[in-house]
């Protein structure tokens, strides 16, 4: 494993995770959002670990505002997280895409895989309605409608996350391309529950092989 | 009339499969153990993993694998806070759609 810098349009300064022989085809990895990436986590970086076992090297950005990134999360949205995405796979030499869940909404225009794509107006209604849960639970009472009109003007916290209001507006419509260069990889054919389903993180090492497989497998066609 | 109640009582069936399904994910339990809950087996409030977003990812898988739409104002303490209540809401959402 090695650590490289690569600077997105932004200007800001990001980490990426690298795996696997410095040749190419290289993969860029990119992760599933907000609760979904701490939950997806272990499950992505051991995917890559098995990869590099293949001879594929893969690459895992910290999309601006995400993990180590200095960037103000507040400050991005789907535009800034394309951008960058386009810029990690320019900049850190990656052939193909590996969209790990709503990772699959910033995909570059690259061949290669979205595994259990998901909308990023369904990561928002997801994300809207633990919060109407929430407040519920302390005695609320919020409507995601009126949330939604609330984040469009001003922003929104979200479990945890400080969303912009361009982000909240451009995730409100933010749909799957219908024509997509990637190749699905539905949940069921990695044989197991999904993971970011779960309550508490887990790891299941023989979903990641079945993912890093079908990866491999597809690489080679 | 009566011709039509074993298809409703498959789809209750079915309904309750996937349901039970679902918590198996989310709460990372195996089959037999889902399988033990009863009408009164508390969830929301009583499992402390079942925290708010893991409701919410629930409620939005359920949505999916049973082809139903939840509203916001639907989703209140009585229907989250037992098996049953699930269930009954669930079922009767199914029928309506």
């Amino acid at each position: 494993m090695q650590l490289q810098s690569w600077q997105a349009p932004g200007g800001s300064e990001e980490l990426a995770i690298r795996f696997g022989p410095n040749k190419a085809p290289r993969l860029l990895v990119l992760p599933a959002w907000f609760d979904e990436s701490n939950k997806l986590r272990h499950f992505t970086i051991q995917t890559m670990r098995l990869l590099e076992k293949r001879g594929i090297a893969s690459v895992l950005p910290d999309l601006p505002g995400c993990n180590e990134s200095l960037a103000l999360m507040q400050e991005q949205d789907l535009d800034s997280w394309r951008g960058a995405a386009a810029s990690a796979a320019g900049k850190l030499g990656c052939t193909h895409i590996l969209a790990i869940r709503a990772g699959a909404n910033i995909a570059p225009a690259l061949p290669g895989f979205a595994y259990a794509p998901l909308a990023g107006k369904s990561a928002l209604r997801a994300l809207l309605r633990a919060r109407t849960i929430s407040a519920k639970e302390a005695g609320r009472e919020e409507k995601s409608t009126d949330l939604l009109e609330l984040g469009k003007a001003e922003g929104l916290e979200l479990a945890g996350y400080e969303l912009g209001p361009r982000m909240i507006e451009q995730l409100s419509g933010a749909e799957l391309p219908s024509e997509s260069a990637l190749t699905e990889i539905r949940q069921a054919e990695l044989g197991g529950p999904a993971l970011w389903l779960r309550a508490e993180p887990e790891h299941d090492e023989a979903q990641a092989a079945a993912l890093a497989a079908l990866v491999a497998r597809g690489l080679v066609e | 009339m009566s011709d039509n109640l074993p298809a409703v009582r498959d789809d209750d069936i079915e309904v309750e499969l996937i349901l039970r399904q679902v918590l198996q994910d989310v709460l990372g339990l195996d089959a037999e153990e889902v399988a033990e809950f009863t009408e009164d087996t508390g969830l929301f409030g009583h499992l402390p993993e079942l925290d708010s977003m893991a409701v919410a990812g629930l409620l939005t898988e359920v949505e999916d694998r049973l082809d139903i739409l939840i509203e916001d104002d639907e989703v209140d303490g009585e229907m989250l806070e037992t098996f049953g209540g699930l269930l009954a809401f669930v079922t009767a959402k199914r029928e309506e759609g």
